[in-house]
């Protein structure tokens, strides 16, 4: 935590964060601090709590009602918890794409318009709220999603089709052109390429690539090669608390604390 | 080294042996059904006609046709659906998607399943205090076909639970996480997804209700009533009380007779029913998953 950056603008910083699910304390006084723009990765052993970290930052586990939390989770400087913050807001805002591809069972075209027909219109706030896109803006909608996610060309014939004939690959790509009509600020990704083969990982990766700058993206990831590789910082997590943060070229020649570097080498895990 | 022992072959006879006696006790549960169609086809095929079907009975019941009790029927299963479907399918949505796991819900279960034990003929006595007595709905269509629609509430609940339950998860996260209420979760992808099963379960559920005699006695069948009823509030008869009638409380009634009705009556269930297997293959096709 030392030498983590200072960058300009934080798009997620948590301070003091703990959690339990029932009884068990998942997260131990988390202090994270997610740079705008810039895609963070989130390493470590299974259930040291990259997951739920993750899951915390668009209050998704909350679903599961017996999970309670201590602290505060700042998205964008506004805090999640507020009392007159709207949690469909904080998931419209901040978008989560999974690990196993999960498109709904629609044809290719509603996949990318569902979260547009739920939250009325592209703004989401102020006069247009009510006023429904046409289908020439759908349309427009639709190609410039997937033109983001790099899958335009292949399924432009087909937008019809149900989304779940498509390969493993185009439907994580598809889960991530779902969440951008809406405009979120923030990716969160679930170990987004662990259930594709290498072609299908090495496509996604240069996806969210591609998208860093105009989208804050957060990854779990399991894939130490996937860290180094697709992002530009690295948090390692153990045991629930964050042990290091800082550059990702940095954490894998010279990291500060002994057990990310044993976890780096592969020494556990 | 790899030759059959004695043992190799004891295990194997009574592998097989086993294979067989289970062979043996699931066909035996095909055999009454293709006897009960069997004698009905054969013994009251001969009664079956248009005229059958359209004309009232005569002669003291024994002579003639069913026309008002395969209407009355039709109008207790139409007035029963109507009162079920909504109270079932909205519980069950309930039930599936909104309900925590908390002792009120168990309560809920528990009821459920209750109600579903509940002997036909004690429904018949709630109906009769309730219905015919307590609301003065007096013996009429609407009384007894709320009896019905209360007896056959379970299984529309339980068959509508399962149907949305086997809507995979990960679709409800999906939306969840793009920030969709429940209620646009369950009507955009929940609810199309499990139609097909819903259907499948109402149209059992009619089967059912077609069948059931003792829960429309006391409330709102009638014993002879050569005319149709005008309104829920009618009495009125149906096949499976003019069953019991012919084949028990009415002398010199022709033996094809209430074979002729017991066909008209199985006939409508098994027309049913392949038409719910039906739709549901249908429906099935459609699905995009």
């Amino acid at each position: 935590m030392a030498d983590a950056p200072k960058p300009p603008k934080c798009a997620i910083q948590t301070r003091g964060l703990n959690l339990w699910y029932g009884d068990f304390q998942a997260l131990f006084d988390v202090d994270f601090d997610v740079p705008a723009g810039r895609v963070t990765g989130l390493i470590g052993p299974s259930g040291c709590g990259k997951s739920t970290l993750l899951r915390s930052v668009n209050r998704i586990v909350e679903r599961l009602g017996y999970v309670r939390t201590t602290g505060t989770i700042d998205v964008l400087g506004n805090d999640i918890f507020g009392a007159n913050v709207e949690l469909l807001q904080v998931r419209k805002q901040i978008g989560m794409v999974f690990q196993r591809p999960n498109p709904l069972p629609l044809s290719i075209r509603d996949n990318v318009l569902f979260g547009l027909r739920t939250h009325g219109s592209s703004t989401g706030t102020g006069a247009d709220h009510k006023s429904k896109p046409t289908k020439a803006e759908e349309a427009q909608i639709v190609e410039q999603s997937l033109r983001t996610v790099l899958l335009w060309d292949k399924v432009k014939d087909r937008l019809g089709e149900p989304a779940i004939r498509l390969s493993l690959e185009e439907q994580q790509k598809l889960c991530i052109a779902r969440l951008l009509p809406v405009k979120p600020r923030v990716l969160l990704m679930d170990e987004p390429c662990s259930a594709l083969d290498p072609d299908g990982t090495a496509a996604v990766e240069e996806l969210i690539w591609s998208l860093k700058g105009d989208y804050t993206i957060l990854i779990v990831t399991h894939n130490m090669a996937q860290a180094r590789r697709a992002t530009e910082e690295c948090a390692f997590m153990l045991h629930g608390r964050l042990v290091e943060h800082t550059e990702t070229a940095k954490m894998f020649v010279s990291p500060k604390n002994q057990s990310t570097a044993d976890y780096i080498e592969g020494r556990y895990g | 080294m790899f030759e059959s022992t004695e043992l190799n072959a004891r295990n194997w006879r009574i592998q097989q042996g086993m294979r067989l006696l289970f062979l043996g006790m699931t066909l035996l549960l095909v055999l009454p059904v293709i006897i009960i169609l069997g004698v009905l086809i054969y013994k009251g095929s001969p009664a079956l006609s248009w005229a059958f079907l359209t004309e009232n009975p005569t002669n003291g019941m024994t002579a003639g046709g069913i026309f008002p009790a395969l209407m009355g029927t039709i109008a207790l299963v139409l007035v029963a659906l109507i009162a079920s479907i909504p109270v079932g399918v909205a519980a069950a949505i309930y039930l599936s998607e909104y309900a925590p796991d908390n002792w009120l819900t168990r309560l809920i279960n528990l009821a459920i399943i209750n109600l579903a034990g509940v002997p036909s003929i004690v429904h018949a006595l709630f109906g009769l205090g309730a219905f015919v007595l307590f609301f003065g709905f007096g013996t009429s269509i609407l009384a007894a076909s709320l009896t019905l629609a209360i007896m056959t509430l379970p299984v529309v609940i339980v068959s509508t639970r399962e149907s949305l339950q086997a809507v995979p998860q990960s679709f409800r996260e999906a939306c969840w996480n793009m920030g969709a209420t429940r209620w646009q979760t369950i009507v955009r992808v929940v609810l199309p997804n499990a139609v097909s099963g819903i259907l499948t379960g109402i149209i059992l559920e009619v089967s059912r209700t077609a069948g059931e005699t003792a829960p429309i006695m006391f409330t709102g069948a009638a014993f002879f009533l050569p005319f149709l009823p005008e309104s829920v509030f009618d009495q009125t008869m149906a096949l499976s009380l003019h069953l019991f009638v012919v084949a028990t409380q009415v002398p010199n009634v022709p033996e094809s007779l209430p074979y002729g009705v017991a066909l008209v009556l199985i006939g409508m269930v098994l027309i049913m029913n392949s038409a719910s297997i039906g739709l549901r293959m249908v429906l099935r096709n459609r699905k995009k998953w």
